[in-house]
């Protein structure tokens, strides 16, 4: 499914690229969205991203929910006219006939907080199932797009479950021969689910989350916007874990989303100095 | 005359938006036409997710011609006016013409406009409709969007037709141009296809599989839901709202029937149908039998599927069964443990950064509801104040967590579940009840208790912090929670002062903030126990007057008390209710500060009496009362709701009746001859009358009548006989309409006329004892 994904969308002029090798919350926080999407050269590009959200972990108890999963992201900057077209072709070189399947364009405006960044959208339903996060984007880092992305993220193992009709995400047929997605995750979500919930050291992390904000507002006086991103990534995870752990108390965690929008703000800024694009 | 028709095709607008669109598009246009001086005499507007569209008819060719003159200065005016004038009506200097009157000679412009075009105008308006349109949230797409300046719309706007009288209207908005072509259906007839006016283009909209109208397609969804749902033996819950918002989200509804598991039933069904209400969209259906959820659901495809709808169907149900797999989880783990396992977290959960936690608004409403059970009829109060205890701990449950809207539903299965009374896990179900004007209200002793302590706690907390509404803003819903004590007071008939109320949530503030203190935790909201001193004396004497918690508050008020004698605060020989003395600044700056939270708690409360008194005159207006009577009675300065409706009732009741009325009119009568006269003299005569010196029998029999009528109506408002006062003063209208008849009031003896006036301000306070007739209209 992935190399359909790919081939479709290189066919379209997407350079394909590879995940990025930091822990991130979504594919959106990928460098080559959020710092791509800013400024006025054209940009096409497609990639899986390994998400990681600590909250959502469930032990391998829930069939569809999962603290570590796989995201497939497409940009296209400017957006194209015919951008649903292109979208709605995806899905059938994918195996959904839309002929056959009931697809939706249900509203779901996007917007995160710690990037600062915002957009309109919705999200895709087929037959009743959520199955692409879909968006053009209006603001990242607070400056608007000039010109408009549109972002297009497929959840993959949802529309893995969907293509193969199971109901359990640790059902799903990894490779034809036999090796389950259970077999490949299962025990990886158990350790992992303690670990976030249970295990993880938070006075360390709550080191981690200052060490990184100071050596991103480092990079940033050095003019590095590049390397600060990374920091401002790692900070937005820490900040994750320790929302797991339950120890950031409701007041708390706006300041720490602050924190770390202030951050991605920062890197945006001296992303667009770097380049020479004016706000 | 002729019609125009107008499409603006897009990529998918919300359902929610698209109703305001399309009257916004129809009201806009309507508007712009007018403003051009063109007419027309109907309108219609239509929306669907990819559309919005306008049919307007009986529009003329063309724009009346418009001759206007406009007169200029004098004809000798120096040449600059004249020049200005020349430019303000854009007419050269041979088009001016003189003409002479009485004050001279003056120059007029003759302005001759020939009527437009109605596509003319119409082009105009739909650009300018276009551009500005009042999307509540609006986006820029594409290449154009280099430009921050580019067209915003809901979502990317692809194409306008506009036709007028058949032929295209020529405009472009940012590179739109318009034209005479749409598109059908996305996935059922996604062909360009042209139509040449409104009955054409509905039909062919039709035949590419697209409903325009949504009432049409709204019927549709209904009534073929009704028939799936009876063709299974089931009943169809009909939620309009809901079906309207499906409308929105297809242009060919295709409803089908679809089932979950039956062993999620097992799950309460206020969660079930939420998830397949609002996350899914799906109508639900009963049982007619037991009246119980069934495990069939009825949602709604936009196509008409190439097989027989089974892989639709198939694919809705293992959505919805993996939603209720999730539901069911957190209702097995929460059912693990008990609800008041869930205690505890509630310190962790901040209420209001100023207002504390919610462990500790919970402290608070329990003490007010045990105070509260004292007041309604029946209540336990054990019950109220294990209640109270409870009442918030299903917001740390995992199934609450998850859906916030299922908050005290939940909490109410939580008790049962652990062997809780009905009475309170009733009253955690409906403690936030009422929550409008026409929720239902509770009326179960325990639940009125509760239900009353959760919103005087809200509503005491949030005017303490000066954080009242202003406007149209309410962030907090103040005005929601006044309204619901003010419909569990009067609509469960509780006779209790609001003031006492106020004063007894307050104090549970002051008695938990005391323990805050005395615990030597560090709060946000004072410094240490001596602060606690100075709240004590700005709240001392009125809480006595209640007699709340009194023994712990007065033991709370002796520690603070010997602390700031401790720190030098206050003279040791102070009587305890004597302003204390204080002697240092940084004791006056420690008075300053003391509790910001109520810094002026008096205040508070009168602020309150008022707002509530703001919120009855609204709530009895929207109900058709009279708000001057309410205005006449609350003037009376009582704060028993129930009395105070009572007295309205029948005061509203005797002034329709012919004795009321024509009391009314001498009450008029007698304090306006009053209120001229004291004003000529400059005295008051709200004095005794001498009767000796009245000097007519008319004038005795009145005075006598007054005494008598005063007495009786004073009698029956002491035993609450509202109608017995108003029938005591209606015995009064013979007596004053003879007076008025036969006496004259302003006498020539200083004496008579003096006493007579006297008289007449007794009428004056005889009538008012029962309500301030002065600003009764009429």
């Amino acid at each position: 499914m992935i190399l359909t994904l790919q081939n479709y969308w290189a066919d379209q002029g997407c350079a394909i690229l590879q995940p990025y090798d930091l822990e991130m919350g979504a594919g959106t926080f990928h460098p080559a969205t959020t710092l791509k999407a800013l400024g006025p050269e054209p940009w096409k590009a497609a990639y899986v991203q390994p998400c990681r959200r600590p909250t959502d972990g469930r032990y391998g108890e829930n069939p569809n929910r999962l603290q570590h999963y796989y995201q497939f992201q497409v940009i296209l900057k400017p957006s194209p006219e015919n951008m649903q077209e292109l979208y709605l072709g995806s899905l059938k070189a994918i195996g959904i006939d839309a002929a056959l399947h009931d697809i939706r364009f249900v509203e779901d405006d996007w917007e995160s907080p710690t990037l600062g960044a915002w957009g309109l959208g919705w999200e895709v339903w087929c037959d009743g199932m959520e199955v692409s996060q879909y968006t053009y984007f209006q603001q990242v880092g607070g400056f608007d797009c000039k010109p408009v992305s549109g972002e297009l993220t497929y959840g993959l193992e949802r529309l893995a479950m969907f293509v193969q009709g199971i109901d359990n995400v640790y059902e799903l047929d990894f490779n034809g021969a036999g090796i389950s997605y259970g077999d490949v995750y299962l025990e990886n979500e158990k350790q992992q689910s303690a670990y976030n919930f249970e295990i993880a050291d938070t006075d360390k992390l709550f080191e981690d989350f200052r060490k990184a904000q100071d050596e991103c507002a480092k990079l940033l006086e050095a003019k590095l916007p590049l390397p600060a991103y990374e920091q401002c990534i790692k900070s937005s995870h820490t900040f994750n874990l320790l929302d797991a752990r339950g120890v950031i108390s409701v007041t708390e965690r706006q300041a720490y989303i602050g924190r770390v929008r202030d951050l991605a703000k920062g890197c945006c800024v001296a992303w667009m100095e770097k380049n020479g694009w004016e706000a | 005359m002729a019609d125009l028709l107008i499409e603006l095709f897009s990529e998918e607008i919300p359902a929610r938006m698209q109703a305001k669109a399309a009257g916004d598009l129809k009201r806009l246009m309507g508007e712009a036409l007018k403003a051009a001086g063109l007419s027309f005499d109907g309108a219609d507007a239509f929306a669907t997710p990819r559309r919005l569209a306008l049919h307007m008819t009986g529009i003329p060719e063309s724009t009346p011609d418009v001759r206007e003159e406009r007169r200029g200065p004098r004809a000798d005016a120096p040449e600059k006016a004249i020049e200005g004038f020349l430019r303000g009506a854009g007419v050269a200097r041979e088009d001016l013409v003189e003409r002479a009157d009485k004050k001279g000679t003056f120059l007029y412009a003759i302005i001759e406009r020939e009527g437009r075009a109605a596509s003319d105008v119409i082009a105009e308006a739909l650009a300018d409709t276009v551009k500005n349109f009042p999307w509540p949230k609006s986006q820029r797409w594409g290449t154009k969007s280099k430009d921050s300046t580019s067209l915003r719309w809901v979502r990317p706007l692809h194409s306008i037709l506009c036709l007028f009288d058949g032929a295209v209207v020529d405009l472009e908005v940012d590179g739109i141009k318009s034209g005479n072509t749409t598109r059908g259906h996305r996935f059922m007839a996604p062909d360009e296809f042209s139509v040449s006016d409104f009955a054409d283009y509905k039909q062919k909209l039709l035949d590419h599989k697209v409903i325009l109208d949504p009432a049409r397609r709204q019927t549709l969804v209904h009534d073929t839901a009704q028939t799936l749902a009876s063709a299974a033996g089931l009943e169809l819950v009909a939620d309009e709202g809901l079906i309207a918002e499906v409308a929105g989200l297809v242009e060919w509804p295709v409803p089908m029937i679809g089932s979950f598991d039956a062993s999620f039933l097992e799950v309460p069904e206020e969660v079930l149908i939420l998830t397949m209400k609002k996350d899914q969209k799906y109508l639900v259906t009963r049982d007619p039998a037991t009246g119980k959820l069934a495990n069939k659901f009825i949602f709604t495809a936009n196509i008409e599927p190439s097989d027989d709808g089974s892989a639709v169907t198939g694919g809705n149900e293992r959505v919805i069964d993996a939603r209720l797999s999730d539901a069911k989880f957190f209702w097995e783990q929460d059912l693990k443990g008990k609800l008041e396992d869930n205690l505890p977290a509630l310190e962790e959960i901040v209420f209001h950064i100023d207002l504390g936690t919610v462990a500790e608004r919970v402290e608070r409403m329990k003490k007010l509801s045990r105070y509260l059970a004292d007041f309604i009829p029946g209540c336990d109060a054990d019950a109220a104040e294990r209640a109270a205890e409870l009442a918030k701990a299903d917001l740390v449950s995992g199934m609450v967590y998850e859906f916030p809207e299922v908050q005290g539903v939940m909490g109410r299965y939580y008790a049962q579940a652990q062997g809780e009374s009905d009475a309170v896990a009733n009253a955690i179900r409906d403690h936030y009840a009422p929550l409008g004007p026409s929720d239902d209200c509770p009326s179960e002793p325990v639940s009125i208790a509760v239900a009353l302590a959760e919103k005087l706690d809200t509503l005491v907390g949030f005017f303490g912090i000066n954080q009242k509404p202003t406007g149209s803003k309410d962030p907090y819903a103040l005005r929601r929670a006044a309204l619901g004590v003010i419909r569990l007071i009067t609509e469960n008939r509780l006779n209790i002062e609001l003031e006492v109320l106020l004063k007894a949530a307050l104090s549970s503030y002051i008695f938990i903030e005391f323990r805050r203190y005395s615990r030597g935790e560090k709060t946000i909201l004072g410094k240490d126990v001596i602060q606690m001193h100075f709240v004590f004396e700005k709240t001392r004497a009125f809480l006595d007057d209640v007699g709340i918690f009194e023994s712990e508050l007065r033991y709370q008020d002796e520690i603070s008390r010997s602390k700031a004698i401790e720190a030098g605060f206050v003279q040791p020989d102070a009587e305890p209710d004597d302003q204390a003395i204080l002697y240092t600044d940084e004791a006056k700056a420690a008075k300053a500060n003391a509790w910001v939270l109520f810094a002026d708690p008096k205040h508070c409360i009168v602020d309150l009496l008022n707002f509530f008194g703001d919120r009855l005159k609204v709530q009895q207006r929207d109900k058709g009362v009279r708000h001057d009577l309410i205005d006449a009675v609350f003037a009376k300065g009582d704060d028993d709701l129930v009395r105070i409706l009572n007295r309205v009732a029948a005061l509203s009741a005797f002034l329709e009746s012919d004795d009321g009325a024509n009391l009314l009119a001498g009450y008029k009568r007698a304090a306006n001859i009053l209120k001229i006269e004291e004003k000529k003299d400059g005295v008051s005569y709200d004095k005794p009358v001498e009767v000796g010196k009245l000097a007519a029998t008319e004038a005795e029999a009145l005075s006598g009548a007054l005494a008598s009528a005063k007495e009786a109506a004073e009698n029956a408002l002491i035993s609450e006989d509202f109608e017995g006062a108003m029938a005591a003063l209606s015995g009064l209208r013979a007596p004053i309409d003879i007076f008025f008849d036969k006496v004259i009031v302003n006498a020539d003896e200083a004496d008579v006329r003096a006493n007579r006036l006297a008289l007449l301000s007794e009428i004056r306070s005889a009538v008012n004892t029962v309500a301030d007739f002065s600003v009764i209209e009429g």
